[in-house]
């Protein structure tokens, strides 16, 4: 019965997509954060998604999404002149994250919907096999 | 006899799995939809339904003989025969799934399920309602 893997192959996009939600908030709650005692600033995160294969056999037709990999942001901090600053270096720099809110925001929007699409493909498919349930009554 | 009753049905019950089938291809584009590189894919509907009701052996199909056999789909609704969908606008990560296209297709494909389940009901209800008794109100 092949509509059932629909649950299994959104359901699992769904799932990646709860967790790119998740490292935007992350991000987003650590947009101002200055660099700790090790002088390491927050790194921005970004979810890297790949597709998996949830039928049996490997059938292609089924293709659902995994979270492969969460890479971080390798570019250098803000850094703001602020010598009075209790986290400032020698020379008065205090370094923030890297997070850039706007592509944070984006990010969010974007995500926001695969989910919605995704759960909206699961009740589509949820009304259908309801349907075949009830094929031959009435 | 009999099966000049169910020859009918046949035709409805191949064209459903086949939506099914092709309902799953489309929940997995959807799926995929943020995932660089994936290729969204589709698969010939009608050739698919021809060769699942032509009654005749599908060219390329494996015979299953023994329990341990794998038997998997051949013809338009195999993997390798499936169809590749171009990318409607460019994408730096290669990812082809249109997302509008895809929609559109998970929505034709539903409305056409249900109404292949309504035919299989009608010819259901009008076999039974000639196997009535003429007499029963």
């Amino acid at each position: 019965m092949s509509m059932f893997q629909i649950f299994s192959v959104s359901g699992s996009a769904v799932s990646a997509q709860s967790q790119r939600l998740n490292i935007v908030a992350s991000n987003l709650a650590n947009a101002d954060t200055v660099a700790g005692p090790d002088g390491q600033a927050y790194k921005a995160r970004q979810v890297v998604f790949q597709t998996a294969l949830m039928g049996a056999g490997n059938d292609l037709a089924s293709a659902g999404v995994r979270v492969s990999n969460i890479s971080e942001d390798q570019t250098p901090g803000r850094k703001v002149h602020d010598p009075k600053h209790a986290q400032a270096d020698a020379e008065g720099y205090v370094t923030y994250s890297n997070v850039n809110t706007v592509e944070e925001m984006v990010n969010m929007i974007s995500a926001s919907r695969s989910y919605q699409n995704n759960i909206e493909v699961m009740s589509t498919a949820k009304n259908l096999l309801l349907k075949t349930l009830q094929l031959g009554q009435s | 006899m009999l099966n000049r009753l169910t020859d009918s049905l046949n035709f409805q019950t191949q064209a459903l799995s086949l939506r099914s089938e092709r309902q799953r291809l489309l929940a997995s584009n959807i799926a995929n939809a943020d995932t660089p590189g994936y290729q969204a894919r589709d698969m010939d509907f009608a050739s698919a339904l021809r060769e699942a009701t032509a009654g005749k052996g599908i060219p390329g199909a494996m015979a299953a003989t023994q329990s341990g056999h794998m038997a998997p789909a051949a013809g338009a609704r195999s993997d390798s025969q499936k169809l590749y969908s171009t990318a409607a606008q460019t994408n730096l990560d290669s990812n082809s799934v249109d997302m509008d296209r895809e929609r559109a297709n998970f929505a034709d494909n539903a409305v056409k399920y249900e109404a292949t389940l309504r035919f299989i009901s009608g010819s259901v209800r009008t076999t039974m309602d000639a196997m009535k008794s003429h007499n029963a109100s």
